[in-house]
């Protein structure tokens, strides 16, 4: 068996009638990236922020690299790194001294602290940024900066709480790359995201939405599952298809994507080819392949419904 | 180690913000530069120059000579001279003068009985300015009640002699030093109570609680920085108070320092236990006003601490900006050691560790 990083058990947050998260169970493993996937507000943050020890849980337990939290938090704060979804740097001050702040708060030895510093300046690409203040950054640099303190005192366990969400696509990929390195080298990564292609990435997902963790496996397992449900359509007259086939109860979803309409139908529909053929006779169907997109529907419907 | 590794983090960054944070930095110089001028020159609770009306009926030298000496003590200026005492009442109610001196037909016999010698007519509207010619009400009678001519040069105005300190009562002398407990009182509370509030709203306090720091040390790095601007704050004060308005220094530097000190750190901390309780940048700043006004008005800096009601005292006791206006003014005004003030100084030491420890406490690494 793999030793886990994370265990959670009936974790709940409420804040006043509004619970945000709600008895949630995770299992993340070492030295894995666990991606927890959802729409704003479906308590992603909170979830972390409880897992680090910022948020008292309303219910549950949760152990951390085998401490319960929060009441042991105080004595992780050198085995985790946390980089907050609201950009949390002072921006008035540049690269170098940003970096020099954390590695004295974090009591890194005096001639540690330059040797790791450079390091991670080389590691980021951040040399020719260093004397620079943040507020004068892209969102991709300044994302890169963050990951840097984040990991500035070697921290075994990472927690990045939509860490690309000021960040374009190609800083994206190139981000995802030193995610992978780093996981390469044994840290454990928990990171949230509403991007699709980022969540396919993670090795272990759990989607989320109001508070609830609907799913939680790999990505491939999660698309698996919905192999032959979905199916495409091409052709003319989409928009009245897309009416009619919403109404049906059989049908979970129903999304256009340029000339193609991609219909999901649910777990008890049996030969949802015929039957999509049958409603749409002047158009052309066919099985595709599923999502992420298609999971997270499918995740979600019982709650739309 | 690492603690004291930590806290000179702190104030290395705190530093390092402050220098760049221009706003901030001209309000360090121009707070006490604006309210040094401000009390200094255009607050003078030292009346001068109140425009009076003369009405001489007799028209004897005597006269002349006593209107010559009220002239040159400059507390009135004499803007007019009407022929009958009707007008100048009337002048005296439309505002025209402040106060009409009437000399009555019968001058000279009156000198030579010793009876007064002329009413003044006073528009009592305005209690200070009022005051101020009550007091003026006795000085011509008695100069003048022997030898009118020349007499006011012998005779001393009897509150010269009960004011030790301030001779001439100028009142830059007693404000300027107690100034230096309001910009401080101001600055100090205003700057720290904003210092964690605004780290919790630009973001930077979820990042901070989760790094080994320990409030303690968040703090006690916070407070480094703001110490030395309440120092370079008093230096402004009461240096440019010391060459503007000519106010003494009567005590040793190392005492004022050691009191000045005390006072900031205790400002300092009370900013800090507000930051505890402000949610917003707005709310700090209200609490910060909360706490300056009662500073300003009960601390001895406008009115008198034995003046007050027992119950203002009782307040004025808790505010750390009275101890300091008692300190200031003892060494700067009266040349006071150490060793006579201990009782403030210890007061705001222990209203320092006090406080620390409460916002310490207040302090929680935690969001909710
Ligand atoms: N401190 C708080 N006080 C009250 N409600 C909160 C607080 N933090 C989050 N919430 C609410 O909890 C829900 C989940 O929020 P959050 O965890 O930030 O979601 P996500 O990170 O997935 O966007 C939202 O409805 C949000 O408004
Ligand atoms: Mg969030």
């Amino acid at each position: 068996m793999t030793e886990l990083a994370i265990t959670a058990r009936g974790l709940t947050r409420r804040f006043g009638e509004l619970t945000a998260v709600d008895h949630i169970d995770l299992s993340v493993e070492k030295g894995r990236i666990f991606g927890f996937l959802g729409p704003n507000g479906s308590g992603k943050t909170t979830a972390i922020r409880m897992l680090c020890g910022l948020l008292t849980p309303s219910e549950g337990e949760v152990a951390v690299l085998g401490r319960s939290i929060p009441a042991e938090a105080e004595k992780l704060r050198l085995e985790i790194g946390y980089m907050t979804q609201k950009f949390s740097l002072y921006t008035d001050l540049t690269t170098l001294e940003n970096l020099r702040f954390m590695a004295r708060v974090y009591g890194l030895a005096h001639g540690q602290r330059r040797q790791r510093i450079d390091e991670v300046l080389q590691q980021f690409g951040l040399t020719e940024l260093r004397d620079r203040q943040l507020h004068a950054m892209s969102g991709g640099q300044r994302q890169r900066v963050a990951l840097a303190v984040a990991t500035l005192h070697r921290p075994t366990l990472l927690f990045l709480d939509e860490p690309t969400s000021a960040v374009d696509p190609q800083n994206r990929r190139d981000f995802w790359e030193k995610l992978f390195d780093l996981s390469e080298a044994g840290t454990t990564i928990l990171v949230s995201t509403h991007y699709m292609d980022e969540a396919e990435r993670c090795h272990r997902l759990a989607i989320l939405e109001r508070g609830k963790v609907r799913r939680d496996d790999s990505p491939q397992a999660l698309m698996a599952a919905l192999e032959g449900r979905v199916v495409e359509v091409s052709g003319s007259g989409l928009r009245a298809l897309r009416e009619q086939l919403m109404a049906r109860p059989d049908v979970v979803s129903a999304a256009q994507q340029g000339s193609r309409l991609r219909v999901l139908f649910d777990e008890e529909t049996t030969a949802p080819l015929d039957r999509l053929q049958a409603a749409a006779q002047h158009q052309t169907c066919q099985l595709a392949r599923p999502n992420l997109e298609d999971v997270f529907m499918a995740a979600t419907a019982g709650e739309r419904r | 180690m690492n603690s004291l590794g930590r806290i000179l983090a702190v104030a290395h960054k705190e530093f390092l913000q402050l220098a760049r944070d221009r706003m901030t930095f001209g309000m360090i110089v121009m707070i006490p530069l604006v309210q040094l001028l401000l009390f200094g020159y255009a607050i003078n609770t030292m009346v001068r120059n109140i425009p009076i009306a003369v009405v001489d009926l007799s028209g004897s030298a005597a006269a002349r000579v006593i209107i010559e000496q009220v002239r040159v003590n400059q507390v009135v200026d004499i803007v007019s001279y009407l022929p009958t005492p009707q007008q100048a009442e009337a002048a005296v109610i439309a505002g025209e003068v402040r106060a009409a001196l009437i000399f009555p037909r019968d001058l000279a016999r009156r000198i030579a009985s010793g009876a007064t010698v002329g009413q003044w007519l006073v528009d009592g509207s305005d209690t200070t300015v009022s005051q101020v010619l009550l007091g003026l009400r006795n000085m011509p009678l008695r100069l003048d009640a022997g030898a009118p001519a020349g007499a006011y040069q012998a005779s001393e105005p009897s509150f010269e002699v009960s004011l030790f300190f301030n001779p001439e009562r100028r009142s830059a002398v007693n404000i300027v030093p107690g100034l230096t407990a309001i910009v401080l009182t101001m600055t100090m509370i205003l700057f720290t109570s904003l210092a964690l509030v605004r780290e919790r709203e630009l973001g930077n306090m979820e990042l901070l609680i989760t790094t080994p720091i320990h409030p303690l040390e968040l703090m006690v790095g916070k407070l480094v920085p703001y110490t030395l601007v309440g120092l370079v704050q008093v230096v402004i004060i009461l240096g440019l108070g010391h060459v503007i308005f000519a106010v003494p220094f009567a005590g040793g530097l190392g005492t004022l320092a050691i009191a000045t000190l005390s006072f900031i750190a205790a400002s300092l901390t009370l900013g800090l236990l507000l930051s505890t309780i402000a949610r917003t940048q707005l709310q700090a700043m209200q609490l910060t006003v909360f706490i300056l006004l009662p500073s300003i008005l009960l601390s001895g800096f406008m009115f008198p601490y034995d003046a007050m009601p027992e119950v203002a005292q009782w307040i004025a006791e808790a505010l750390p900006a009275t101890h300091y206006v008692r300190l200031v003014r003892a060494v700067v005004l009266r040349g006071a050691e150490l060793h006579q003030l201990s009782g403030d100084i210890l007061w705001l030491c222990t209203f320092t560790l006090v406080v620390l420890l409460v916002a310490t406490a207040r302090f929680n690494k935690r969001l909710d």
